[in-house]
């Protein structure tokens, strides 16, 4: 910045003092005329490779700092559950054993309660959330068309604990009196639907996930199936396709890596969902079969446990389920990304 | 093979705009019709017409009466069935990218749950070849994706895809617009072969391209057909002097 500051000012003087004289032999032996105002301004401005640089190295910097944080936090994490590494090993990860009193340790309840409501939860809202922008994409009337969306993004904005609440007052006994007992009813012969009926449960939690993620991914697969150029849609049409073969081949289709990318979007924010299962899961370390039976996820056991953790050991083990739902976290999207790349593989999903 | 088309006292409309003012036309069997006019003047509007694909737009309204053989299209059919019966290829090439060159071809035929795998290769090969697309395409069938091909082959890949349906109007809207004078000449000639078995109605911003394949000439200005008539009559002997002017070139 200094530096053309003061070429800025060296342009002003040589061009106040030398430009009479220069000017008269110009127009008057080289016939060559004198450089206008702007063109002179910008001769002043100098190669700018200096903000070039620097504007890289900044970016380059917010990049790299990424890494940073991801290193920080996994050293940290390792660090800190060391006490309980050394003492269960791997062994951890696969046992089922929960108990402060006698400081035996295990995460397999945590991760199978973490993994089965956010899967349960993406059974439920992917095709709610895809349903939905198909609506609002190639169905809705033009005045729904922004109160629905509008409404879709606002219930992305409640903040979870809200979500939580509302789910033990309304959600819970909706559950436990109406819906539940039909389940039993019809699907109790599966066993995922029998046993004690409390309405706080497994099922409960994924309920109340599928409704926090339903705006994600139903407002993201909007956005792709938006991009999908007209002419695609005109050209299913013209084959004789009635509506829903030309959103299956001429949306769809096209969109399909966008929108698996929006259900990886919301499996990750299910994944590390805190506050709103915590309050409705039911808090009890065991793994059933029964969706109606409580469970326990891992970020539901950090945040209720971490402040009675009263000796080391429970502490190490807490930060271990931490380990833990930070390597689930990246296999399930690792996982999810080799699905995308395995079925989009050889067919590029260029649209002119 | 192809039917006639009879248009009689055809209106249509963007919202408020009068796009088509009572159009009557009466296009021959196995022929090419081209429609010339300049930009704006309801050509395009008109084909879409023919498949219904002008109601997809949500604004849009028709009326008057459309006959392909003997139905009414607008009384007598639904969309869907219509568009089974009568092809289209756009401006821009618009192949599935996410599909191979084979399931592109195919796609019509599968939509409407046709699943014979041995009449489906031989539909391909037969719709490729009549595109004059087979021999480029012929190895890679299945390997590459509609997108990949250059955007002539993109075009020709179209009108297989709607040659595959075996449809008995080919309606064609400036096919070659967006193309280099090697694959329009490709397309031109490709429009030659097909006209003894298919309707052809082809709409077109170049007049040299109407003279060259068109038997049947229409044009059109401001919403309203000017002249209707051989394509011979049109280009040297013209009746209406609108027309006269814009072959010879003093508008448009």
């Amino acid at each position: 910045m200094v530096l053309v500051k003061i070429k800025l000012q060296e342009a002003g003087v040589a061009g106040q003092s030398g430009s009479p004289s220069r000017g008269r032999t110009r127009s008057g032996v080289d016939s060559q005329p004198e450089p206008s105002l702007v063109r002179k301004f910008l001769l002043s401005r100098g190669s700018s490779a200096f903000a070039d640089r620097t504007f890289r190295g900044l970016m380059l910097l917010c990049a790299f700092s990424i890494f940073g944080i991801v290193a920080l936090i996994a050293t940290e994490l390792v660090l800190r559950s060391q006490m309980s590494i050394n003492k269960f090993g791997m062994a951890f990860f696969f046992r089922q054993i929960w108990d402060p009193v006698s400081g035996d340790f295990g995460a397999l309840p945590f991760i199978y309660g973490t993994l089965a409501s956010s899967f349960l939860a993406l059974l439920i809202a992917v095709p709610l959330a895809i349903g939905l922008a198909i609506f609002l994409t190639e169905m809705c009337p033009r005045f729904l068309r922004s109160p629905l969306a509008f409404i879709t993004e606002l219930l992305a904005a409640i903040p979870s604990v809200v979500y939580g609440l509302w789910a033990i007052f309304v959600l819970v006994p909706i559950l436990r009196e109406h819906v539940n007992p039909v389940l039993a009813k019809t699907l109790g012969w599966t066993g995922l639907f029998s046993g004690p009926n409390f309405g706080i449960g497994m099922l409960a939690a994924g309920v109340i996930l599928a409704i926090m993620i339903l705006p994600i991914i139903s407002s993201l697969t909007r956005e792709v199936m938006t991009s999908v150029p007209h002419t695609q849609r005109e050209a299913v049409l013209a084959l004789g396709a009635t509506r829903w073969e030309m959103i299956r081949m001429g949306v769809l289709r096209n969109a399909r890596i966008g929108i698996v990318g929006s259900i990886i979007l919301g499996l990750g924010r299910a994944l590390g969902e805190t506050m709103a299962v915590t309050m409705v899961i039911g808090n009890r370390p065991e793994i059933a079969k029964s969706l109606f039976a409580p469970g326990y996820s891992m970020a539901a056991v950090i945040a209720s446990e971490f402040t009675e953790a009263s000796d080391d050991l429970y502490l190490s083990a807490l930060m271990e389920i931490g380990l833990a739902l930070f390597i689930v976290t990246i296999v399930v999207n690792a996982l999810a990304r080799l699905l995308v790349w395995a079925v989009t593989r050889g067919t590029p999903a260029r649209i002119n | 093979m192809g039917v006639g088309i009879q248009v009689t006292d055809l209106n249509a409309w963007y919202g408020a705009n009068h796009a088509l003012l009572g159009i009557n036309m009466n296009i021959p069997a196995n022929h090419v019709t081209a429609l010339i006019g300049p930009s704006g003047c309801g050509k395009s509007t008109f084909v879409r017409c023919l498949n219904r694909m002008h109601e997809t737009n949500a604004t849009a309204r028709v009326s008057g009466e459309v006959r392909i053989g003997d139905v009414d299209i607008y009384a007598e059919a639904s969309p869907v069935e219509i568009r089974r019966r009568v092809g289209m290829v756009f401006q821009r090439p618009n192949p599935f990218p996410t599909m191979s060159i084979y399931d592109n071809v195919a796609s019509g035929l599968r939509l409407n749950g046709f699943r014979n795998k041995g009449v489906l290769d031989e539909v391909v090969e037969r719709s490729l070849q009549s595109s004059a697309l087979w021999d480029e395409v012929k190895d890679d069938l299945h390997k590459k994706s509609g997108a990949s091909l250059s955007g002539g082959q993109q075009q020709r890949l179209c009108i297989a895809r709607a040659l595959a349906v075996d449809p008995e109007v080919l309606l064609m809207d400036e096919p070659a617009s967006a193309l280099d004078p090697v694959s329009t000449a490709k397309i031109e000639d490709l429009i030659f072969q097909l006209k003894s078995q298919y309707t052809i109605v082809i709409v077109t911003h170049n007049m040299q391209q109407a003279a060259r394949v068109a038997e049947t000439t229409g044009f059109f200005l401001m919403g309203k057909l000017v002249e209707f008539d051989s394509t011979h009559k049109i280009f040297t002997n013209p009746t209406d002097k609108r027309t006269e002017d814009y072959i010879t070139g003093r508008f448009g």
